[in-house]
């Protein structure tokens, strides 16, 4: 041992150049996500100036304008660019929308549940359980829904009525909102319930303890003092939570219907069987158009809205995480 | 927290009962229990619809025969192409994820200097876990498809296909990268300063606490990380879409040596074959999309399981009592 060490920890081996080789990796790391980000920005440019503000807007059939872009790259015309997004946006921000309001209410309450009132099996079961939840890929999920949500509700949920009534529209046949999100919930909720536990583990019992001898129960106490001081780690669940749903691609692609369709909230409780597309599905759909130079820039600036939003989430949610540990709640 | 739980036996009488609540507090406290054995239902019920339908239609030779062209699902053989493509994307994705991993890791806990710098990597790193895979796909077809990388993958008259093993084995490394990092700051932050004082005050460098103390005792975070990583590496579908190419077969490349010509080649794995096996993909084979999702599941609850023995082991062992 003693003879080695001067060869293995020499000056081949020395703090300073270890440190240098272990920084210029890092900078190497950062380097590529400046990369990605720059090239992803570059490659939607095209798709973005063409179309302006509009391409967030709505106007005519999305599905349509796909094909037409690729069609105009792949024939030798013009380039056509005209894309109006609006229907994949707000699908997205439906589903998204949805299961993250869904997700925050269930996850709380699990969440205090397993912190505070379960009893000690209980807590033992829920622990892996939320634990395998979380790491279930996102394709079985998707397969789950497709085999079991989707016909349930196409079959048992929407009335023959119902779908009379949008026939001349858009058909209903179980491939939907509500089942894209209610899918969606159980795959982010154990996100939320993560976060949301460490941060009330981390409260100070000595606040609660003060609650508790002033006569408060221990549900108000919970409520009260242990999930308003643990509000950073709410909010950095919630928007990591968000990140994730928003970039949920797979899953979605299989089960919200992949229909270009705005699902219009006037229309009445109907709409929440109504299929849509969000963005990041749009383009696992599109794939093989990126051939296409027009399609090619299009799906890249569907990803770069995507990029922008989830990173804003997610560097929120660093943040969030930051504020937690000045408290000294993390 | 330990007063509230009652933490011993003989505590537990000193726990405020429920009685004496107020009926919406009583009802709040049932929504927990509600919603606490809902999701074990759902799991449970993940977990037994999947164990049936995979028992059901799961064959033994399905693991080893590749998938064929046929009009029956008695026709098109298995998914074994699938199943090696799984082990090649995880075994590729994670053996570049770790090292980086930890060594970003150690940067973090041990060296950062610049502090503007130790900022930026953690906010890169939080960054690349919100990127969603399907941009970084996106961004792989731009990288792998450039000339200069056409190496890694079939190329023909100067067009570079930069879909291959390499390329989705690369991006799906920054999939497990994050939760690697994560994990081993944990480990190496949870060890004591008087241990790093110790070891410098025997006269070795930085270096050689590192690589011969702190990642040592470290090793349940670093497999824990390690484990992580590869869940969702094998989980991950988008990456393996976009850039392992449309195919249900290995597609090696002609007049390139034996590992090469397979990596350099398109593939498939398993979650891409249960996506295109799906009612809703292209292949639209339920049972074979059952049997591969089971399989699939086996392997993620393996690794849930060990993440487990390696937690538990840890916590029996303990690490550092102060």
């Amino acid at each position: 041992m003693e003879e080695q060490f001067p060869q293995e920890y020499g000056p081949k081996w020395s703090d300073q150049r270890v440190e240098r080789m272990l920084g210029v990796l890092v900078c190497g790391v950062v380097g590529l996500l400046l990369a990605l980000i720059v090239t992803v920005f570059v490659r939607a440019w095209p798709s973005f100036s063409h179309n302006g503000l509009a391409w967030f807007g709505p106007g005519g059939n999305v599905d349509d304008q796909l094909n037409a872009i690729f069609l105009s790259g792949q024939n030798g015309l013009e380039y056509v660019y005209t894309f109006h997004g609006w229907p994949l946006i707000w699908s997205t921000i439906l589903i998204t929308g949805g299961a993250v309001l869904i997700s925050l209410f269930c996850a709380l309450f699990v969440a205090v549940f397993i912190v505070e009132f379960a009893p000690e099996w209980m807590s033992n079961v829920l622990q892996p359980v939320i634990r395998f939840l979380a790491s279930v890929p996102s394709v079985i999920y998707g397969l789950i829904g497709v085999v079991v949500l989707v016909p349930f509700i196409g079959n048992h949920l929407v009335t023959e009525p119902q779908k009379a009534s949008v026939a001349g529209v858009i058909s209903l046949t179980g491939y939907s909102l509500m089942a894209a999100t209610l899918v969606l919930t159980v795959m982010i909720a154990p996100l939320m319930v993560s976060i949301f536990s460490d941060g009330l583990r981390a409260v100070k019992p000595g606040w609660l303890e003060g609650s508790l001898a002033l006569g408060v129960n221990r549900w108000r106490t919970t409520w009260k003092i242990g999930v308003r001081s643990a509000r950073p780690a709410i909010v950095a669940g919630t928007v990591l939570a968000t990140a994730r749903a928003i970039g949920e691609a797979v899953m979605l692609a299989m089960i919200s219907g992949s229909v270009g369709f705005a699902p219009n909230p006037a229309d009445g409780l109907i709409f929440i069987y109504e299929p849509s597309r969000p963005l990041a599905p749009t383009i696992v759909k599109n794939i093989d158009q990126l051939s296409s130079p027009p399609a090619n820039a299009t799906l890249f600036a569907i990803a770069a809205v995507l990029l922008f939003s989830a990173a804003t989430f997610s560097i929120t949610g660093y943040f969030a995480r930051r504020a937690m540990q000045k408290y000294g709640t993390a | 927290m330990l007063l509230l739980k009652g933490g011993n036996k003989e505590d537990k009488g000193a726990v405020e009962g429920t009685a004496t609540w107020a009926l919406t507090d009583r009802i709040g406290l049932a929504i927990c229990w509600g919603l606490g054995l809902l999701f074990c239902a759902i799991a449970v019920a993940i977990v037994v619809y999947l164990l049936v339908q995979g028992i059901k239609f799961l064959r033994p030779e399905m693991l080893w025969t590749p998938a064929a062209a046929g009009f029956s699902e008695g026709e098109t053989g298995g998914f074994s192409d699938a199943l090696f493509g799984t082990l090649i994307v995880a075994v590729m994705g994670i053996s570049l994820a770790l090292p980086t991993g930890i060594a970003i890791a150690v940067w973090l806990v041990e060296c950062g200097r610049p502090a503007p710098l130790a900022r930026l990597t953690e906010m890169t790193i939080e960054a690349i876990a919100g990127i969603p895979s399907i941009v970084l796909a996106l961004f792989g077809t731009v990288i792998f498809s450039s000339t200069a990388l056409g190496f890694l993958s079939r190329s023909s008259e100067g067009v570079v296909f930069g879909r291959s093993f390499f390329a989705a084995g690369t991006m799906l490394s920054l999939v497990a990268l994050p939760l690697i990092v994560a994990s081993v700051r944990e480990g190496l932050n949870s060890i004591p300063r008087h241990v790093r004082e110790a070891s410098y005050a025997v006269g070795k460098t930085k270096a050689a606490t590192t690589r011969r103390i702190l990642l040592p005792t470290c090793r349940p975070q670093v497999a824990t990380g390690a484990m992580l990583g590869l869940g969702r590496i094998i989980g991950d579908t988008a990456i393996i879409v976009v850039l392992l190419g449309a195919t249900q077969n290995f597609a090696p490349v002609e007049g390139v040596g034996f590992p090469m010509n397979y990596l350099r080649g398109a593939g498939t794995t398993l979650t891409n074959f249960v996506y295109e096996a799906s009612p809703t993909g292209n292949l639209n084979q339920p049972q074979k999309a059952y049997a591969a999702a089971f399989v699939l599941l086996l392997m993620v609850l393996a690794l849930n399981a060990a993440v487990d023995v390696v937690h538990r082991r840890a916590r029996k062992v303990g690490t550092w009592s102060h």
